[in-house]
């Protein structure tokens, strides 16, 4: 079983985010983190590796988890692997090191001063240039990702990666489970969008991406901290994944962002206040700020 | 005679409500008709209701055609099949048009059909937007299209220019961005005019591979759909689990309930109402917020709100940076208290 878990170093959202003069986030800050919505992305590809090779029904949603500590963490299992990538300039390592904390088998960097500036397609374009590069090592079955990066918010990776790929896609997901039969591996997933909630499966390999509603993410521990230094980080160029520097980066990007301003103060807010046996008459001056403004 | 460049909005059948979200991004698209002569087309994925043959969401939205596609034998909700109608439509247009921007609701279900549109057409893609324009170029060219929106958590913003000759851009289709008229326009053809162009495709393997094991709806209740709602009554952590007092507020304004994170993570309010940036992303033209403390987390998902009213007993919560009236009070008496005022102020409207 391989899953490669999609990561990606942001800066930290408590963090005074900006844009450069050139309109694009301002990266590499002592702040930046691994996006957290991808520590979920992680816990999910954890626990499929960890169900190997049983058969695995529903998980419950407070499912069981291996002991960190045991005697043969899955990291460490020769058959059954977690790819933690990342795609990002030589900082995005740090994102890396602490999903090989949180117990990923080994890692991979791509990273090339061309891919500077991409926006979500050319970073998928990346990436699924990365996956297929990985599929020739170790046949892939789940390629897994959170349900979007904390700084772009765009969501838009995990299906650009799914059609480039032409692989299925099982998108956010709250639940999955992988069944291996005969040869066939089969990956099933909850799904839950805004109207509806659907159980669905798809012949691996697939292209997964996970909510943040069940997964409860571990805290890598001491041991994991530790182990994280000694396993392998791989870092590939554009040139390993046989891409053009011009499909990526600006050159490779069909948008650019023209002007980027920080939000004005707002300066006119009303300010009420009120106290205990209040409300009556609170309620009314607000009622009437309401009425002002044509909602009441 | 070349046809006039196309704007091609999904109608998003997969939404029991699709037609308040289409409302919005055919409003924007008709502006665009109107400032820049392009035709408004309409996309919508054919399939068997067991009523027989699709005739589409029917002719009252004002578009010069109405596209029906059907993708053979693929399941109507999948982002795989929704995608390849699009690109059916797409090609179909280039052919005479082009086709020149896709516009979709900018939901996580909406994206996913963006993004492999994008992938497959090599298009452009902006999402997240709350208006699209299109500037022309210096050049005297057929100009490109412009997007606008709100970003890290609504402390910038940017407009974002899409280079390709084809354009997608998935709109929030929230009231705050369509505050300067957001209905349709009324000389627009009328339903028996706007043809309607049937399309067959064939599936992509990775989408016809997907098979769907069940699904079922999720209970939308009475109350207008988040994403879309004028008014929106957002519970957090300061209700202490009661919500009856946002639900009267949000009834005596017509509006939506939406919840904070930690309100669902509590159980006080199902998840399909957390408000934020894993939640739904909502912009009405008024927010109140009610025990809300206004972490990052939340305000990506409410940053392009109107008029945004916040009610925290902290003096120093954060959302009251963000608020045009900020009310230190507690919301469990103040809610109750101001519901019956603005039932009392409406009743005088009417009586």
């Amino acid at each position: 079983m391989h899953v490669i878990a999609l990561v990606k170093h942001v800066p930290d959202i408590q963090s005074a985010r900006s844009f450069t003069a050139s309109g694009l986030l301002a990266r590499g800050g002592p702040d930046d983190t691994l996006n957290e919505l991808d520590e979920d992305c992680l816990e999910a590809a954890l626990r499929i590796v960890e169900a190997v090779p049983s058969t695995v029904a529903d998980e419950d949603d407070d499912g069981s988890r291996a002991d960190p500590g045991a005697a043969h963490p899955v990291g460490h299992r020769v058959d059954h692997r977690v790819t933690a990538l990342t795609v990002g300039p030589p900082a995005a390592v740090g994102a890396l090191r602490r999903a090989l904390a949180m117990g990923a088998t080994s890692a991979v960097h791509v990273c090339d001063e061309a891919i500077a500036g991409s926006d979500a397609i050319a970073t998928a374009r990346v990436i699924a240039a990365a996956v297929e590069h990985l599929h020739a090592e170790h046949p892939v079955d789940v390629v897994i990702a959170g349900m979007a990066a904390l700084d772009g918010l765009t969501s838009l990776v995990p299906s650009a990666v799914s059609a480039l790929l032409d692989w299925p896609q099982l998108t956010l997901a709250d639940r999955v489970s992988v069944t291996s039969q005969a040869g066939r591996t089969t990956v099933r997933a909850r799904r839950v969008t805004a109207h509806h909630v659907e159980e669905l499966q798809a012949p691996a390999p697939v292209v997964v991406s996970v909510t943040d509603a069940t997964f409860r993410p571990r805290s890598p521990d001491m041991r994991g901290l530790l182990a994280a230094r000694r396993k392998p980080v791989t870092v590939l160029d554009l040139a390993a994944l046989g891409l053009e520097p011009a499909s990526v980066g600006r050159a490779g990007s069909a948008t650019r962002v023209l002007e980027a301003t920080p939000r004005p103060e707002r300066s006119d807010a009303v300010r009420l206040t009120g106290g205990p046996g209040l409300a009556p008459e609170l309620a009314a001056e607000l009622a009437g700020h309401l009425a002002q403004r044509g909602f009441c | 005679m070349a046809a006039a460049p196309a704007v091609v909005v999904l109608i998003d059948h997969r939404d029991p409500r699709w037609l308040r979200s289409a409302s919005a991004l055919l409003a924007a698209a008709h502006r665009l008709a109107r400032d820049h002569g392009w035709d408004v087309h309409t996309a919508w994925v054919g399939h068997d209701h067991g009523h027989g043959h699709d005739h589409g969401p029917g002719g009252e939205l004002g578009a010069a055609v109405q596209h029906v596609v059907d993708v053979e034998g693929a399941d109507p909700h999948l982002a795989s099949t929704v995608s390849a109608a699009l690109e059916a439509v797409v090609a179909a247009l280039d052919a005479t048009g082009p086709a020149r921007l896709v516009l979709l609701p900018s939901t996580f279900e909406g994206r996913e059909v963006a993004a492999r549109l994008a992938a497959a057409t090599g298009a452009g893609v902006v999402v997240g937007a709350s208006s699209v324009t299109v500037e022309e170029d210096d050049d005297g060219g057929s100009g490109h299209v412009v997007a606008q929106k709100s970003v890290l958590a609504g402390s910038w913003h940017t407009r974002c220019a899409v280079t390709s000759e084809l354009a997608i851009v998935a709109l929030d289709t929230g009231a705050a961005g369509s505050a300067d008229g957001a209905s349709l326009p009324q000389d627009t053809p009328s339903a028996a005019v706007a043809p309607v162009v049937h399309h067959h495709r064939a599936p992509r393997p990775a989408g016809a591979a997907v098979e769907v094991l069940s699904r079922s709806p999720r209970p939308a209740g009475d109350r207008p759909a988040l994403a879309e709602a004028d008014v929106v009554v957002v519970g957090g952590r300061g209700t202490g689990g009661d919500f009856s007092g946002v639900e009267d507020l949000a009834d005596a304004l017509g509006g939506a309930v939406g919840a904070t994170r930690v309100a669902t993570d509590e159980g006080w309010a199902p998840r399909a109402l957390q408000v934020g940036q894993t939640g739904v992303t909502i912009s009405p033209r008024l927010y109140v917020g009610a025990g809300v403390s206004g972490a990052v987390h939340h305000r990506g998902g409410m940053a392009a709100s109107g008029t945004v009213v916040a009610i925290n007993t902290d003096p120093d919560a954060p959302i009251f940076e963000h608020a045009d009236i900020a009310v230190v009070a507690d919301a469990t008496t103040l809610l109750p208290a101001l519901a019956e005022e603005v039932r009392a102020r409406r009743s005088r409207e009417t009586g």
